[in-house]
């Protein structure tokens, strides 16, 4: 089989999302779009980027791929099988194949609910493994995120914001998904705690052969981990491409203010803004 | 003679365990007219050093200094009227969350208007011509409309530039900005700082930017103070840090800055301190 054979991990055809809104005494019941046909296709191993600010859209693109949220409208195909999941529930097998990675690492773990149950509970919930497998795949799977075997006892209030994401991207591993959903995964963390995670992420995905779609404002985060870029602005996926391509030469508008707006970091800009405020000083 | 001057500041917290060291020994100092960014990740103390100069930490938190003048004068042992004539008017602050700053019960217009008339002792009518000039000068549209608005009726962004507003109200010779833009939007962020940024040359005020984010490090300072777990790693100005940065820490946390990638990996803090330690 050639490698254009392959079908797409995920394919979204004209994927419409529109959210009613409740009228009052004082106005009328509406709705608004949020998604305006969406199409993109995702390959096996590659990471989709999707960028936008918030309200682009781009938070509610992630959770209907993720099988969180029907669309209203178009098509989701995963493994080339079209999916609704209004029409039918996901059942056990197409759940172990896309998993979601929330931004707040915080918010996305019980409390109560210790690190080792964390990890088990997909699998008791979509596979009848008997306990002391879930067990050894749960904390072969707590080494392989990084963190120390003894992890597997102790509460979420333990472990600092760049481990909680560990937790989470591994809970979300333990069904062995073929497509990881990330919606803003490293938007909280520090900068040096981002780049172990981005790491991790990175070494997981050539391990497992995993598909990221991947959603996040920071462009400079987009460029080190993204293959494909789509830009979402006001539900409307205004540029789609290759990194290398939307990174040399930005089409739309929206893109290059994007770009535009982005912090320059290296070192003859900051010469040339030092030297702007000191002509402006003496002048 | 710097406007602000701390020497060897220590902040201490009581915990059940026992005292953590928030802050240690740390010297900071800034002139008229400048920007200082002290850059830290989460828990290098570097909001709890301005918000001891400010006066808003628990009681649980014990302040020493060698040295805490703000032009001159003596701050850290205020009376309570004493600070009030200087907190809020001559040094204000903002905050990282607009709108968790501003009382959801008030429209801004209110907020605005009554630190103009307990600040400043304007009347009602001059208080309500002063925050709409205000308004515009913050760039916020249709200050008519806007001021009757309420918090939730606002963007993010809208609420910042409300926040700028009532910082700025009084005139202040010292602002200080902790983590500003950290829950806005990269072009949303763009404009806040480019606001800032013209307030503080406009005002002639210096300015405290308080910051985990190297992007508005490079965009804003003229001075950097790197800090990390309570102490001062580095201080530079922000060409020599960027260019040729002393510290190993500076150095590990501009290599960690995705767009300065080399190759498939990020080098980590963690992955630099090894390699300092086995040099």
């Amino acid at each position: 089989m050639t490698a254009a054979a392959i079908p797409p991990v995920v394919e979204g055809r004209g994927i419409v999302q529109d959210y009613a809104v409740p009228g009052s005494l004082f106005s009328r019941a509406g709705s608004v779009r949020a998604l305006n046909g969406i199409d993109f296709k995702v390959d096996k191993g590659k990471t989709l980027a999707i960028v936008g600010e918030s309200g682009s859209g781009k938070s509610t693109l992630a959770r209907i791929i993720a099988l969180i949220d029907a669309a209203s409208g178009g098509e989701l195909r995963i493994d080339d099988h079209p999916v609704d999941i209004a029409r039918k529930r996901p059942g056990p097998v197409l759940r172990s194949k896309v998993q979601m990675v929330f931004q707040n690492p915080y918010g996305s773990l019980n409390p109560r609910q210790k690190i080792g149950n964390v990890l088990m509970e997909p699998l008791v919930i979509n596979t009848d493994m008997p306990s002391s497998e879930r067990r050894d795949r749960a904390e072969a799977m707590i080494k392989k995120v990084g963190l120390q075997p003894e992890h597997f006892n102790r509460y979420p209030h333990m472990f600092s914001g760049g481990q909680r994401q560990r937790i989470a991207i591994a809970r979300a591993l333990m069904l062995n998904p073929s497509l990881l959903v990330l919606d803003e995964p490293v938007s909280a963390l520090d900068l040096s705690v981002q780049a172990q995670v981005l790491n991790l992420l990175a070494d997981l995905q050539d391990e497992f052969e995993l598909t990221y779609v991947f959603v996040s404002h920071d462009l400079s985060v987009v460029r080190y981990i993204a293959d494909e870029v789509m830009v979402i602005s006001k539900g409307e996926a205004v540029e789609q491409g290759s990194r290398e391509a939307l990174f040399a030469d930005p089409q739309h508008p929206y893109t290059r203010a994007l770009f535009a707006a982005t912090p320059v970091t290296d070192v003859a800009a900051i010469r040339a803004r030092v030297e702007r405020r000191k002509a402006a000083r003496s002048a | 003679m710097a406007l602000l001057n701390i020497k060897n500041l220590t902040v201490k917290f009581a915990t059940a365990t026992g005292s953590f060291t928030a802050v240690d020994g740390i010297d900071v100092h800034v002139d008229r007219g400048e920007v200082l960014a002290i850059v830290g990740e989460s828990g290098s103390g570097k909001s709890v050093s301005m918000l001891a100069v400010m006066g808003l930490l628990p009681d649980t938190a014990s302040i020493t200094a060698d040295e805490m003048t703000y032009d001159g004068r003596d701050i850290s042992n205020l009376s309570a009227s004493e600070r009030r004539t200087l907190i809020g008017r001559e040094i204000t602050m903002i905050f990282q969350e607009p709108v968790a700053s501003l009382n959801p019960s008030f429209t801004v217009g209110f907020q605005i208007e009554e630190v103009l008339r307990l600040n400043l002792g304007l009347s009602r009518r001059d208080a309500q011509s002063r925050a709409l000039d205000l308004f515009r000068a913050v760039g916020i549209p249709e200050p008519e409309a806007k001021i009757k608005a309420y918090p939730h009726q606002m963007s993010g962004g809208q609420c910042q530039r409300v926040m700028i507003a009532i910082a700025i109200a009084s005139n202040p010779r010292l602002l200080i900005a902790d983590e500003p833009t950290t829950a806005l939007d990269v072009t949303i962020q763009k404009q806040i700082l480019d606001l800032l940024m013209k307030l503080q040359e406009d005002y002639g005020m210096a300015l405290i930017l308080i910051t985990h984010d190297m992007g508005v490090v490079a965009e804003t300072a003229d001075r950097v103070v790197v800090q990390y777990q309570g102490k001062k790693m580095e201080e530079a100005d922000v060409l020599s840090l960027f260019e040729n940065p002393q510290s190993p820490y500076t150095r590990a946390l501009l290599s960690a800055l995705p767009e300065h990638a080399t190759g498939d990996r990020l080098p980590t803090v963690s992955d630099f301190f090894a390699q300092e330690t086995a040099r």
